[in-house]
């Protein structure tokens, strides 16, 4: 009995201090990007690795997401006789929803999981203590760069994201199923206002900063899992953690986020 | 020349899991001087240098730099104090995602505003001096694990440090290296006069750098004592481990 809360107990420390350590670390981290000094060399590189070598999956993805919206939405509408609405609801879905939401899911499984190998094994062989013993702070140097190059890359992914779903349900709808093309433009200018370009904007600013907290906190913190494991173990269940806890959060805040500025 | 410690580490005490494994450290640092921590594999010697470094909470006892104590140390000062801290890890530690020159010169990057000459000069400068030309473009990965510890030797040296800890300098080297890697620390001390911590099982050599000699025994320092003196110690303890690592020629058996 007794030992049943003390596991409990043990427990519920454990993940409130895991919390309390991520809290902090987003902190340092977000703060070290406000101090100086300033370098653009790695935040281009990094912006390089997360944004510009994604861009083909979002691209792929988008398109064919935008297709089977548009079959699915035809079919649908058609049914109520307003084939005409075909481009607002492909646009709106796009951009309140799947765009920000499918683009960070994206991202943290192309680029996400890679951060947190990189900088798990750099925690494992000693490279992050031997920063910190040179007076180099492993916060400006490792996560400011990754931390920028989320928050740059994210909104642009997901634009590209949206467009080019945009122009797969074109294609699906215009060109195969006959839908009309003035009617697919002129219903999304319609019916898209701010506020949904707004919604779309702020998800992926804030699922950016999730994936990358997430994804470099499990790494950087690998030595501190528990029951994670040693060396190359360790790092393969942080990044399994790592993506799993980062899809888990976008949807919790994806919920979050929509009812808040609803 | 009065002598003055600059890191002085009273009753450390630290404990992995069911096994203590620093018992009561106590040691002091003298400005300027050598002092050389020897002891058996696994005796927690590393340990006392992470401990310096502020890598590690001790779970008791204090642990001093410049008379500011490292566990409670705020991150402005800590930032100050590794300042002056030239380390190689036991492992060389080296970002293995870089260049043996990018590892060189990342402390200059980082912590100076040089331009990217003067770094190439005191980088190129310093591979000389550690004997590893040619090797500018390779990865750690490419390398023996001897020339990585040359190459840790030069990061940690880059910066003119007035601390230094080298966690086994030697091992992996060859004679003819470490005897070579000898005299460049002996030129640099003389040049630089900073206070080094040198882990090392190269007895007997390294006794002639060293200004004090401290063994690491079963949890305790035994002694922190000038080679002559600690070679020719009576206590049981650190006469075992001169017998046993330099044979009975140096030992008592040379007064009879
Ligand atoms: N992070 C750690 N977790 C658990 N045990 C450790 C850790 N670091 C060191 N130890 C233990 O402390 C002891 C001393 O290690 P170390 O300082 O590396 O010895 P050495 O004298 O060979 O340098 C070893 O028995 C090791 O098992
Ligand atoms: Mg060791």
């Amino acid at each position: 009995m007794f030992d049943l809360l003390e596991k409990l107990g043990s427990y519920c420390l454990y993940h409130v201090n895991q919390i309390g350590r991520m809290g902090m670390f987003l902190f340092y981290a977000l703060l070290s990007i406000i101090r100086p000094p300033y370098k653009i060399y790695p935040i281009i590189r990094q912006t390089y690795l997360i944004g510009t070598l994604s861009i083909f999956v979002i691209i792929f993805i988008g398109a064919f997401t935008g297709m089977v919206l548009a079959l699915q939405g035809y079919h649908t509408l058609s049914k109520f006789g307003a084939e005409g609405l075909l481009g607002s609801a492909v646009a709106l879905s796009l951009i309140r929803e799947l765009g920000p939401v499918l683009a960070a899911i994206i991202l943290t499984g192309r680029a996400g999981s890679a951060m947190c190998a990189e900088i798990g094994v750099m925690r494992n062989s000693e490279q992050i203590d031997a920063l910190e013993c040179m007076a180099i702070d492993p916060y400006k140097y490792i996560m400011a760069p990754k931390f920028a190059a989320g928050i740059i890359s994210m909104p642009l992914l997901t634009a590209i994201f949206i467009v080019v779903g945009i122009a797969g349900g074109y294609a699906v709808g215009v060109g195969m199923l006959g839908a009309n093309e003035g009617m697919y433009f002129s219903s999304m200018y319609n019916d898209v206002t701010f506020d949904d370009v707004y919604m779309g904007i702020m998800k992926s600013l804030c699922f950016g900063v999730l994936i990358i907290a997430i994804c470099s906190a499990k790494g950087y913190f690998v030595h501190l899992i528990r029951g994670g494991g040693f060396g190359a173990e360790g790092v393969s269940k942080a990044t399994t953690d790592a993506v799993v806890l980062s899809c888990v959060t976008i949807l919790l805040f994806d919920f979050i986020i929509t009812s808040v500025l609803l | 020349m009065s002598e003055r410690p600059v890191i002085e580490i009273n009753g450390l005490r630290k404990t992995f899991g069911a096994i203590e494994v620093l018992k009561g450290v106590d040691l002091s640092i003298m400005e300027g001087k050598t002092t050389v921590i020897v002891g058996g594999s696994g005796q927690g010697k590393s340990l006392i240098i992470k401990h310096i470094l502020g890598l590690i909470r001790p779970d008791s006892g204090s642990v001093q730099v410049y008379g500011k104590e490292m566990s409670n140390i705020g991150k402005k000062d800590l930032k100050e104090i590794r300042m002056d801290f030239g380390v190689l890890f036991q492992n060389s530690a080296l970002f293995d995602s870089m260049t043996v020159f990018d590892n060189i010169a990342l402390p200059l990057r980082e912590r100076t505003h040089m331009s990217e000459e003067e770094i190439s000069d005191i980088v190129n400068d310093k591979i000389e001096m550690m004997d590893i030309v040619g090797s500018n473009e390779k990865y750690p990965a490419q390398l023996s694990g001897g020339m990585r510890k040359r190459v840790g030797l030069a990061r940690a040296l880059v910066l003119k440090p007035r601390i230094i800890f080298f966690d086994e300098p030697t091992t992996g080297l060859d004679v003819a290296k470490s005897s070579e890697l000898y005299r460049i620390f002996f030129h640099t001390q003389q040049q630089l006069k900073y206070t080094a911590v040198i882990v090392s099982h190269d007895v007997p050599k390294i006794f002639k750098l060293a200004d004090y000699v401290a063994l690491l025994n079963n949890g305790v320092i035994q002694g922190c004592l000038p080679p002559e003196e600690f070679q020719l110690s009576d206590d049981p303890v650190i006469k075992e481990f001169v017998e046993t690592t330099m044979g009975p020629l140096y030992s008592g058996e040379m007064e009879v």
